[in-house]
């Protein structure tokens, strides 16, 4: 099932004094429901435009962005913060934990916009959430107090707390050592495959792009297939390395 | 409905962890906030106490809304025949069914103190001057109906009078002479305040009373003609004014000159306190709107630093009106909390004896609860001042760019 569908997508931005700078140049892409897609590029290629673009962040300057079938342009400005809420979880390089907060308040955050059970069973399923990722025994902890590594592992929860259909994670190692790094991979290789969510990979370690099952190049904003691999057992290697 | 509503509970949550976190900004930053409310709350508590004063000075010496005094005077000066006077009075009241009524008549007794005899401000009243002039006693009784049939006269004294007299216990029914044509013993039965400038002994006593003290000598050279005073509901004085002098003028002929006039304070404008009210409103706008401008820097300020938590939060779904209103929101929680901590403590001050006793300088019996209408009007402002003060940041952080935010 599509869950994304990107169709000669580009991005220009108008810049004072100068003509306007193109930094997506017809972009195709599907990505279906399961799907591991890892996106590789330099730095300036267009990959974090790329990613606003997939989680509904921005808007293409022209073509086509499907979002579950349905065209990104038509949804209102809520409608497309709920759908981003509901469906997408992010994970960024620097974390972006709130400060001040514990890890379960961190958790906590994105259900703070649902609804139902999950507003209101916020802190079970947090909890829940971080036992998940192995955190249970640092409900509250601050940010600053966790390891690099532990920060990413709460970052994980927060992106996945909701059950989201898409996962964008950008650059989700770029501020973890090498071996922290393929851990917080392997576990989030394993939580979304066990919620069932397309995963998008952002990063220019070809380690980490290795794990996916879909490699892509950004260059210049063209968007290239360098391979496409359906053997899951390429990265059998990697989740070996997390720790149970 | 259930989007609503956890919409609004998740909007609190947010603005109070976020009043949490930054506690010791959000409380400088309140703290101004918290003295204007203070500020505002405590002159309008202030007011309504000193305005009280004011009131019952007013309604002591002129009497309460709507009171008449008449006047009745002859082309030759000579005072009208008091028996025509009386009967006058009498039918005029039973007329017009007013039930509160008084004839005054200041006059002067002589009282032996345990010092040597001194002259003592006596003032005749009727039984009903009491409730018309907010008469309060610190001890014993006004006048009762029956006062009248009393064999030995009932005196209510001054404190000044009472303290020379050694303030005996009212229940032995102390005792006091009056000096006027035929030494009279008289009784003490009840004991009423002065205010701080008076340092006079004086005296109430039923008119009828203090005519028949008053030596005939005196009496004779016009020292006794009473005032005359009525109580009326203000609705109706206009209409009793006219009918009343109309009454006066044909029954003591065309040539008598009548005069019936209000003489409360409540007679010569609409709001006799307009212009304090005006003033204590105008200071307290002030100190508010300067709460208000410091709240407005410190949340434009602070937001700057929250620009990238406001772009994680849209990652995480949160619409642009739920960041609006979160914004709003922690903006008047604060406030609001603020201004519960002005508010008592403007209820501390203006419940504070000392502070009341400055502010009455002995003139309030009646001291007023702390006016609801300060307390809410604290609240309401402290509660506005959020709302404006979240405005402009709100608007702020709704127009964040996401992807800007996140990596600002």
């Amino acid at each position: 099932m599509t869950l994304l569908h990107l169709a000669g997508v580009t991005r220009t931005v108008q810049l004072v004094d100068a003509p306007p700078l193109t930094i997506l140049s017809g972009v195709d892409l599907d990505v279906a429901v399961g799907d591991r897609v890892s996106i590789v590029g330099r730095s300036g290629s267009g990959k974090s435009t790329l990613l606003n673009l997939l989680g509904l962040l921005d808007n293409p300057t022209s073509g086509d962005l499907e979002f579950d079938g349905r065209p990104v342009r038509s949804f209102s400005s809520g409608e497309r913060d709920r759908v981003r809420g509901r469906d997408v979880g992010f994970i960024f390089q620097q974390f972006n934990l709130l400060q001040g907060r514990t890890a379960l308040e961190n958790v906590m955050t994105p259900l703070l916009y649902a609804q139902g059970k999950q507003f209101w069973q916020r802190a079970r399923i947090a909890t829940e959430m971080l036992d998940r990722v192995g955190l249970g025994h640092r409900l509250g902890a601050m940010p600053d107090k966790l390891s690099g590594g532990e920060q990413q592992r709460v970052a994980i929860a927060r992106s996945l707390v909701r059950g989201p259909r898409l996962i964008l994670a950008d650059e989700p190692t770029g501020a973890l050592d090498l071996e922290t790094g393929a851990d917080v991979m392997a576990l989030l290789d394993e939580v979304a495959a066990g919620s069932g969510a397309a995963l998008i990979t952002i990063t220019h370690d070809p380690a980490i792009a290795a794990l996916a099952t879909r490699h892509l190049r950004l260059d210049h904003g063209v968007l290239t297939v360098t391979d496409t691999s359906a053997e899951p057992d390429a990265h059998s290697g990697a989740l070996a390395a997390v720790p149970a | 409905m259930n989007r609503l509503f956890s919409n609004i509970v998740g909007s609190f949550v947010e603005a109070w962890q976020e009043l949490r976190i930054h506690k010791t900004r959000v409380m400088l930053s309140l703290i101004g906030v918290a003295v204007a409310v203070c500020a505002i709350t405590t002159v309008v508590g202030l007011g309504a106490v000193a305005q009280q004063s004011i009131v019952e000075g007013n309604e002591r010496s002129g009497g309460r809304s709507a009171t008449l005094s008449l006047y009745v005077g002859t082309p030759d000066g000579t005072p009208v025949d008091p028996d025509v006077m009386q009967d006058l009075w009498t039918s005029t009241l039973d007329r017009y069914s007013i039930d509160y009524a008084s004839r005054v008549l200041y006059s002067s007794q002589t009282v032996q103190f345990t010092d040597g005899a001194a002259p003592v401000t006596a003032i005749g009243v009727d039984q009903p001057y009491g409730t018309m002039h907010r008469v309060k006693l610190t001890d014993g009784a006004w006048f009762s109906p029956d006062d009248a049939d009393r064999l030995a006269p009932a005196v209510l004294v001054n404190q000044i009078f009472y303290d020379r007299i050694g303030q005996p216990d009212l229940a032995t029914h102390p005792t006091t002479t009056l000096l006027g044509g035929v030494p009279t013993t008289a009784v003490v039965t009840g004991v009423y305040p002065v205010s701080t400038w008076e340092t006079e002994p004086a005296m109430y006593l039923l008119t009828d009373t203090l005519i028949a003290l008053t030596p005939p000598e005196q009496a004779a050279m016009g020292g006794l003609v009473p005032n005359y005073e009525l109580w009326v509901p203000p609705e109706a004085s206009d209409d009793l004014t006219t009918a009343i002098t109309r009454d006066f003028t044909s029954a003591l002929g065309a040539t008598t000159d009548v005069q019936l006039n209000r003489q409360d304070y409540a007679a010569y404008n609409e709001d006799p306190f307009a212009s304090i009210k005006l003033l204590v409103g105008g200071v307290a706008g002030l100190v508010l709107l300067l709460g208000a401008l410091g709240l407005v820097n410190i949340a434009l300020v602070t937001l700057k630093q929250r620009i990238r938590e406001i772009g994680v939060r849209r990652s995480f779904g949160a619409t642009a009106g739920r960041v609006f209103f979160a914004v709003m929101m922690e903006s008047i929680v604060a406030t609001v909390v603020a201004g519960v901590v002005g508010v008592i403590g403007a209820v501390l001050i203006v419940t504070n004896p000392v502070v009341q006793g400055f502010i009455a300088q002995g003139m309030v019996t009646d001291f007023p609860p702390f006016p609801v209408e300060a307390a809410l009007l604290g609240l309401a402002c402290a509660t506005g001042v959020g709302a404006l003060a979240g405005l402009l940041p709100a608007l702020v952080a709704v127009r964040v760019k996401v992807i800007d935010a996140i990596r600002y």
